[in-house]
């Protein structure tokens, strides 16, 4: 270790100020800290000590948290594809195509939008931010696995400039990078993320008798226009190719079409365990997403004037990317309310809202990514009445 | 009576190298210090003496400009060797070479009996000119104590619950009469009430079980329970307009000794610890002594960051520096400036974090005292993480946004937002838990000169 620590600090003067470099300095310092956290002290007044935690290691545990919906991601993708197919796969099959599909598409998310950081981390000199650690995860994980590798590198640069770095990096933007992202394809390019996008299959390829590719939001829609029960649609669905595909059971544990991080519950739920568990992940906001849908889904069930309106509440909890909208896109924390109590308003209007837009406007089957941006912008909104409060209690209590 | 006040947020930070429960005897300093940096809200301190001078204990050294009759004064008798200024001659140190045996500048002596019949204005002028006064630290602000103004109350934390802290009971032990005097006196200058406030699971020195005429409130839970302005906060809170005063146990028994034998006496008690310190114990000596002499031969190593006071608010003053007038500890920990190949990532059980993010597993060992060094664990970054300086700080005051009226120097919301109740130390935690690590004490200080000077 000590050759590469000295080889740095050999280069380092030339990217320091006066020095040859010093326009690239802040690539030098990523590259510098990344692999040797820093020797600056504290200064000489004030907290002499601090605590051993930092951004990167906040960000990095937002990535281990999103591991299982990766692996998951890349499973499904497989098993999907086959199962489409009608063809029997081995395990190894089933990684292999997965494999193929998504690996692509995290690097081309991370290369593009990495790439905006260091070049808008030389313009505006300021650090290249480990929040696109995250972000270039976030992004292929709410991918549709057959996107072209070009619509996610332009959606990646896209959110990147547009989301974060025109509001001056992380910590200033006002909406979800990685939603951003995803809300970008879905109005500039519809055709690639909706319809029967969500399992990959080459072109030409000859899929099973009798399949669909509709997802559990697109199959409760048309049972309910057609005012067949939805959890008759789901069970009858798949019938005589993937029996039981829209189970209950088997769309908690995640085996179905859909984006490739998001359609298992479970494995978004062992990420808000680590989430949670860390300390990292607000329990509030995911505790309030999950109600919040929970109690609209009930409270549409007693007033329920269509078949989407009366299908039991908790199918909402496992059906599309509520759960993952949840634990990974609502707790981002510049983004969210920033207060206590406003997490819980936050996080609870995210359920209803996802609800509200899944059940009553056909043109956006899901709902979570527009519900997430839209309170993302009144999340200041939200803060500002907890404070307005916090600075009324303070006033009531001069007169007193 | 005196109020209960059960507190949950907060941190304790468990760190190696706490003082052994005795005092050892060395012989005392040669060089003494007092510094006006060590104190709030005083402008230009102009000199009263010059190198070479001889003064007694209880010697005007400088006054404060706006306040010129505020003087501050040596703690012992003998020559005035040094005085120290920085840039654009701001004064730093008057140093003063100290006798064998202390001279004392003789003030009135008063029995017990004959305090309740001093006049606020007598007490006053006593206090002024003796240099005691200077104790009193005025909220909101944390300012030297105006002369004029009219405390609502009056508080003394009676305990100390920073890391390393020094046990009262063994700083104030024996000084039941002083203390009580230091209150009788303290009486005339508020029309409320004097609050001492105590810890339910530390020992009530006796001093303060036996004090009369003041309050005595219990406080439970972790570290910052004993900074004075939460105190302030949850038994009568600091709004517009309001001037609390606040004192230590110390000062208050600086006053007591003023009246009751006629001088200026410094000696106190501090602790020496830290993980770099061979013998963690305590000492007696006097206000403002050079460290020179408990750490030499004391030491583990060389390597060390030297702090005054503890390690969430003191100040880094090197093996030759002087202690701060305030300060009743003194903190050696390893100085940090040293690269660490994957430190930021690397798990570990070895670094204290108040957060459970990935790899840190000090949450695991609650009991484990920890060696701590200066290193920043990180570099500077905007604000991301939310929700954590609310954990740590048990006030209704909303952090994050206080701190970003000051940078927006936003007066009205600071205002609103309570930068009337809250100096330095009581946001210390949050700078130690900071993800993003902002010098949040030293932004919160912008804010008050701001508020100051407006």
């Amino acid at each position: 270790m000590k050759f590469l620590r000295d080889t740095l600090d050999k280069a380092k003067h030339s990217f320091e100020k006066g020095g040859k470099y010093h326009k690239y300095f802040y690539v030098f310092e990523a590259l510098d800290t990344f692999h040797f956290s820093p020797n600056t002290v504290t200064p000489a007044r004030g907290a002499q000590v601090r605590d051993a935690v930092d951004l990167k290691r906040l960000m990095m545990t937002v990535v281990i948290a999103m591991i299982p919906c990766l692996l998951f991601g890349i499973w499904n993708v497989g098993y999907q594809h086959y199962l489409a197919l009608g063809q029997a796969a081995s395990a190894g099959d089933i990684i292999t195509v997965g494999l193929i599909q998504v690996l692509p598409i995290v690097i081309v998310a991370y290369a593009a939008g990495g790439l905006v950081e260091v070049v808008f981390a030389i313009m505006r000199r300021h650090p290249i931010n480990e929040g696109y650690l995250v972000t270039g995860m976030l992004i292929p994980l709410v991918m549709p696995p057959d996107i072209p590798l070009w619509q996610v590198a332009v959606a990646s640069i896209f959110s990147v400039v547009i989301a974060k770095e025109a509001f001056g990096g992380t910590g200033m933007n006002i909406l979800n990078v990685a939603l951003t992202a995803r809300a970008f394809l879905y109005f500039a390019y519809p055709l690639q993320i909706s319809g029967e996008v969500w399992t990959y299959l080459p072109a030409g390829a000859k899929t099973v008798a009798g399949y669909s590719g509709a997802t559990p939001m697109a199959v409760a829609a048309q049972a309910s226009t057609e005012g067949e029960s939805v959890v008759q649609a789901f069970t009858s669905f798949g019938a005589g190719w993937g029996d039981n595909l829209y189970s209950f059971t088997n769309m908690f544990f995640g085996f179905m079409p859909g984006c490739i991080g998001e359609t298992s519950t479970l494995m978004c739920l062992i990420g808000a365990l680590i989430l949670i568990v860390t300390g990292v992940g607000s329990w509030k906001i995911i505790v309030s997403v999950f109600a919040g849908a929970l109690g609209m889904g009930a409270f549409l069930n007693l007033i329920a004037v269509n078949e989407y309106m009366a299908m039991p509440a908790y199918y909402h909890l496992v059906i599309g990317g509520l759960a993952f909208g949840a634990v990974f896109m609502a707790t981002d924390p510049v983004t969210a309310a920033q207060t206590e109590s406003g997490k819980w308003v936050y996080g609870l209007l995210i359920g209803i809202l996802t609800v509200l837009i899944r059940v009553f406007n056909p043109a956006y089957p899901e709902g979570i990514m527009l519900a997430i941006l839209f309170m993302n912008v009144m999340a200041p909104l939200v803060d500002y009445m907890v404070v307005s409060a916090n600075k009324k209690r303070r006033l009531q209590r001069a007169t007193v | 009576m005196g109020k209960f006040i059960r507190l949950k947020k907060g941190f304790d930070i468990n760190m190696a190298g706490k003082a052994a429960p005795k005092i050892a005897t060395i012989d005392q300093p040669e060089t003494f210090a007092i510094k006006p940096t060590d104190f709030q809200g005083i402008y230009m301190p102009k000199m009263m003496v010059k190198e070479g001078d001889t003064v007694k204990a209880g010697t005007p050294l400088f006054h404060d400009k706006r306040h010129e009759n505020i003087v501050f004064t040596a703690p012992v008798s003998g020559e005035v060797v040094q005085v120290k200024r920085g840039e654009k001659r701001k004064l730093l140190e008057v140093v003063i070479l100290a006798d064998k045996e202390v001279d004392y500048v003789s003030f009135n002596r008063y029995s017990v009996s004959d305090i309740s019949g001093i006049t606020r204005e007598a007490a006053q002028q006593q206090m002024i000119d003796s240099g005691v006064w200077v104790n009193i630290i005025q909220r909101p602000f944390g300012i030297v104590a105006d002369p004029q103004a009219k405390p609502k109350s009056i508080f003394i934390s009676g305990f100390d619950s920073s890391p390393l802290a020094p046990d009262y009971g063994i700083l104030f032990k024996g000084q039941e009469q002083y203390f009580q005097a230091g209150i009788d006196i303290l009486k005339k200058f508020t029309s409320g009430h004097i609050h001492l406030n105590v810890h339910t699971s530390q020992e009530l020195p006796s001093a303060f079980a036996q004090a009369k005429g003041a309050e005595l409130n219990k406080f439970s839970g972790p570290h910052p329970s004993g900074c004075v302005g939460v105190q302030i906060h949850h038994i009568d809170p600091i709004n517009k307009g309001d001037v609390v005063w606040t004192i230590n146990p110390f000062g208050v028994i600086q006053i007591g000794k003023l009246f009751l034998n006629g001088v200026y006496d410094a000696s106190r008690i501090i602790a020496v610890g830290g993980s770099e310190v061979k013998e963690p114990q305590y000492y007696k000596t006097y206000t403002g002594a050079s460290v020179k002499k408990f750490l030499t031969g004391n030491l583990k190593q060389d390597h060390v960051r030297v702090v005054s006071g503890n390690v969430l608010t003191g100040t880094s003053i090197g093996t030759e520096g002087y202690v701060g007038f305030h300060d009743q500890q003194i903190t050696v920990i390893p100085e940090g400036d040293y690269y660490e190949f994957l430190g930021w990532i690397k798990p570990t059980a070895a670094k204290l974090s108040y957060h459970r993010a990935f790899g840190l597993f000090s949450f695991l060992s609650p009991k484990k005292e920890f060696v701590l060094d200066s290193n920043t664990r990180g570099e500077p970054r905007a604000f991301v993480q939310t929700g954590v300086f609310e954990q740590v700080t048990p006030m209704d005051i909303l952090p994050t946004y206080l701190l970003k009226s000051i940078m927006a120097e936003d007066f009205d919301e600071m205002e609103a937002l309570g930068i009337y109740e809250v100096i330095e130390e009581d946001l210390a935690l949050c700078e130690f838990v900071d993800v993003s690590k902002h010098n949040i004490q030293s932004i919160l200080r912008e804010g008050i000169d701001l508020m100051l000077n407006s």
